[in-house]
């Protein structure tokens, strides 16, 4: 088993709602980074959880910065502290609105000046910051404040945008799977240029379910396929465990989103979108795993 | 070192000597030659930046905050449109406390698309706590591009400062220049809040409604303090260069009864209507404000004043003379011209005092009495 | 103050022509500024620039209304811009290309700068460059002097051809 060090970067003071996995997934983030770590944050849910000055919860630098603007504000750190002959790292952890949407522009401009960063999306599937609000990232069929009837369009394949700028590293993790999560940081972080990871964080109040089941969830939507663990590095795709499990045998959807208030009265043909749209992915990446696209 | 160059060949050749570690920038008409020059400079290794081709200028700001909270002295150039899609973090730089030094080339903001020189860029630009300050020659460029590092750096101010140029007018126009060396002028730059790894801090954090406004207030006690900064810049560099530029710049001002008031190239312009009304016997003067932020106090009682404004604010008036109608108590004949680039001869601008009409405002070539 | 405007289309170099010239003037010892005209031209259309020299530092920025000196680097634009509007009485024409007397009771000099870049082969993207040999006509009619002139020349290209077009120039412009 992956030693997971005992270090602490966020300490037990965060305003987080109870079963929040952006900081569970923050603190194995920081668990592999270590201590030379600069934290670059756009408007988000940790904007929050971080707390109110003159304190902050999390035990490295971290820099605030609007909402479009992370990746840009990562570009002139890295440069700057390499400029230094400094290594730290420059690590972006931002939302999926301030990378999906708003953020997208200056996360293509950094990805395509192969600035040398990490950066995690964490992805709650809608803007739970300012209290669940579709964002690129909604699934199809979920209720929102702004889909009230369920969203009609389908979740941006922000993955594939990424993709499509060749990056040394881009991998995806679910926070249910932290240990995973450790060890694509560790790797992330070894390689220069920049890299990318793709986290999805299972939201109780913003999905709606009740707060001890967070990991429970990150669990079922691997098992059921609507989330795939692989990396793809330097172009190669491997497909993790879990989801090579899911994609022989997978538990079936229906149990995945009966838990999530967010899918009541989810009609027919939201519901088979979203499964042709997993069962798509998961035979693309299959293929590219397998060398045959 | 003399030879000729462009103001915005100036600018690039000022930055070169200050040696910023991060140069983030993205080209627009007519500051492209900036970016252009500083990007052959780094390609040259003649200066040894970060030069970061960012693709949008929100993002270059964005690019010159991340630079500039680890400590590096960083620089950016943009213009018109591309000053106002970086609104956002032309503040969030103020706010952060970072002493960015951005170039901007005065031009109009469509629609239509007009490239030619208007100050409401940058006037629009005016409460974010930013430093100001307009330029009106090759050599001002120069030399105000320069000390904008050192007043902005100073751990009295530690705001932006943004260097003003006209577009074209003075962009494009090429005069003599006279580089220099700026050696200990420019002290390295110690940023007392950089990121320091061994001490975390969180910066820009949620901040409640008390510590807010404590820091909107220690912004505007170091924009008071840059006043004297300024001041004391402009003099050691007036005694180590040989030349010297102020708040605002006079012209046969002392005795003039009628004074005419403008900023960046207008203010030269005036100067040559200055001299042909003289020898009408007309007892004028001229003033160029330089600073724009901090606003310059001004004792202009006793005279007809006759201020041109290259920009508006619709609905209000010409914002240099409301300016200095609050600040300066004083009821002038507001010209607005030269937006988008209008010609504006220094015999228009003899015209402007001959036809003064204290109290009202004129809008120039649109028989716009109001 | 001596105040010249220059005529020529979008990338002939008119630009480039009136930067020259006021660094020569400058090198001369004199106050000089170039501003070119910018409008939305592109490669082709005609454009303008201007030169102003003079012993006094120049104040001023806007256009030329009166000029002393008019330089027209392609004779084709004569068909489409009034060159010679606002032209001061007893101003002077410099033309690219045949002799042509008088203009509208103007005298114009003329000398064949297309044909001493061709010469030269000093050919850029196709076309002639007429910024360098144009210099030499110039100093020829005592406006620079024939070393700043030079060195101008020096200062902005490293091909010896440009001083060589130049020289020419000043060799064939009839005073």
């Amino acid at each position: 088993m992956t030693e997971i060090p005992k270090e602490e970067y966020v300490l037990k003071c965060t305003s987080a709602c109870a079963g929040c996995p952006s900081s569970l997934i923050l603190r194995y983030v920081l668990k592999a980074a270590g201590p030379d770590t600069v934290l670059v944050v756009p408007a988000c849910c940790t904007s929050v959880i971080q707390g109110i000055f003159p304190s902050t919860a999390l035990n490295v630098p971290v820099y605030n910065v609007a909402f479009a603007a992370a990746a840009a504000c990562a570009s002139g750190m890295s440069e700057a502290l390499q400029k230094a002959g400094k290594k730290t790292n420059v690590i972006v952890y931002a939302g999926d609105g301030g990378t999906v949407d708003i953020g997208i522009q200056a996360l293509s401009g950094a990805f395509e000046r192969e600035t040398d960063f990490l950066y995690i999306c964490y992805d709650n599937e809608a803007y739970g910051n300012t209290g669940m609000q579709r964002s690129g990232s909604t699934p199809v069929g979920a209720r929102t404040t702004t889909t009230p009837g369920g969203k009609i369009h389908a979740k941006k394949d922000l993955d594939a945008i990424v993709a499509a700028h060749n990056p040394p590293y881009l991998a995806t993790a679910c926070a249910a799977y932290p240990q995973d999560l450790f060890k694509k940081v560790v790797k992330a972080l070894s390689l220069r240029g920049s890299k990318f990871i793709h986290v999805l964080a299972p939201c109780p109040p913003g999905w709606r379910f009740s707060s001890e089941m967070t990991i429970e969830m990150g669990k079922l939507a691997v098992k059921s396929g609507m989330w795939i663990l692989y990396e793809r590095e330097f172009g190669k795709v491997t497909i993790n465990g879990p989801s090579k499990a899911a994609m022989i045998k997978p538990v079936p959807l229906e149990e995945y989103l009966s838990g999530q208030g967010r899918f009541k009265g989810i009609d027919r043909k939201a519901f088979d979108a979203l499964k042709s749209q997993a069962q798509l992915r998961a035979e693309h990446l299959k293929k590219e795993a397998d060398g045959l696209c | 070192m003399l030879t000729v160059a462009t103001g915005n060949k100036a600018v690039a050749a000022a930055v070169k000597e200050v040696r910023p570690q991060v140069i983030a920038a993205y080209p627009i008409t007519p500051q492209t030659e900036i970016v252009e020059q500083i990007a052959e400079y780094v390609a040259s290794g003649e200066l040894d930046s970060r030069y970061i081709p960012v693709e949008s200028e929100h993002s270059a700001m964005a690019a010159c905050i991340g630079a500039g909270i680890t400590g590096a002295r960083t620089f950016t150039a943009t213009s018109s449109h591309g000053l106002l899609y970086m609104h956002e973090m032309v503040n969030w730089a103020a706010g952060a406390r970072l002493p960015i030094v951005m170039a901007n080339v005065n031009r109009a903001i469509g629609p239509g698309w007009n490239v030619w020189a208007e100050h409401t860029d940058a006037f629009q630009e005016r409460d974010t706590g930013w430093l100001q300050v307009y330029v009106s020659t090759v050599q001002e460029a120069y030399d105000a591009t320069i000390m904008a590092f050192r007043i902005a750096e100073h751990e009295d101010v530690l705001l932006p400062v943004m260097v003003n140029l006209d577009g074209f007018l003075l962009s494009h126009s090429m005069q003599s220049l006279e580089t220099i060396t700026p050696g200990s002028f420019v002290p390295p730059l110690h940023l007392p809040h950089a990121i320091d790894i061994s001490n975390p801090a969180g910066y820009g954090t949620l901040t409640g409604p008390d510590e807010h406004f404590r820091f909107r207030w220690e912004i505007e006690q170091s924009m008071r303090k840059s006043v004297r900064v300024i001041a004391e810049t402009e003099q050691d560099f007036a005694e180590r260069f040989g030349r010297n530029y102020g708040v605002a710049e006079e012209y046969r001002y002392e005795d003039a009864d009628v004074v005419v008031i403008a900023m960046g190239t207008l203010g030269k312009e005036a100067e040559v209507a200055v001299d042909l009304l003289r020898n009408e016997g007309v007892n004028a003067g001229s003033l160029r404000i330089r600073w724009l932020r901090p606003f310059p106090e001004l004792d202009l009682s006793g005279r007809d004043i006759v201020v041109i404004d290259r920009d508006y604010s619709f609905g209000f008036g010409g914002i240099l003379a409301h300016s200095l109608m609050a600040r300066s108590r004083i009821e002038p004949y507001s010209v607005i011209a030269g937006l988008g680039g209008q010609e504006v001869t220094f015999d228009d601008i003899a015209g402007f005092v001959r036809d003064r009409k204290p109290g009202r405002e004129f809008w120039f070539g649109v028989n716009g009495n109001v | 103050m001596y105040e010249i405007r220059i005529h020529s289309r979008g990338g002939q170099g008119g630009v480039t022509a009136a930067r020259l010239l006021a660094l020569a003037a400058f090198r001369d010892g004199k106050y000089a500024t170039a501003c070119p005209f910018y409008g939305a031209e592109r490669r082709g259309a005609p454009v303008v620039s201007y030169v102003r020299i003079d012993d006094r530092p120049i104040r001023v920025y806007s256009q030329i209304r009166n000029p002393d000196l008019v330089v027209v680097l392609d004779p084709s634009v004569m068909e489409v811009v009034d060159v010679l509007h606002g032209l001061k009485p007893g101003g002077e024409v410099l033309i690219n290309g045949r002799d042509r007397g008088t203009i509208q009771g103007y005298p114009a000099r003329a000398v064949d700068l297309t044909g001493i870049a061709l010469k030269e082969k000093l050919i850029v993207a196709g076309s002639p460059i007429l910024n360098t040999p144009v210099l030499g006509a110039l100093a020829k009619m005592g406006i620079i002097s024939v070393d700043s002139a030079k060195n101008a020349i020096r200062e902005m290209f490293t091909d010896e051809r440009n001083v060589r077009a130049a020289e020419a120039a000043y060799q064939e412009l009839v005073i």
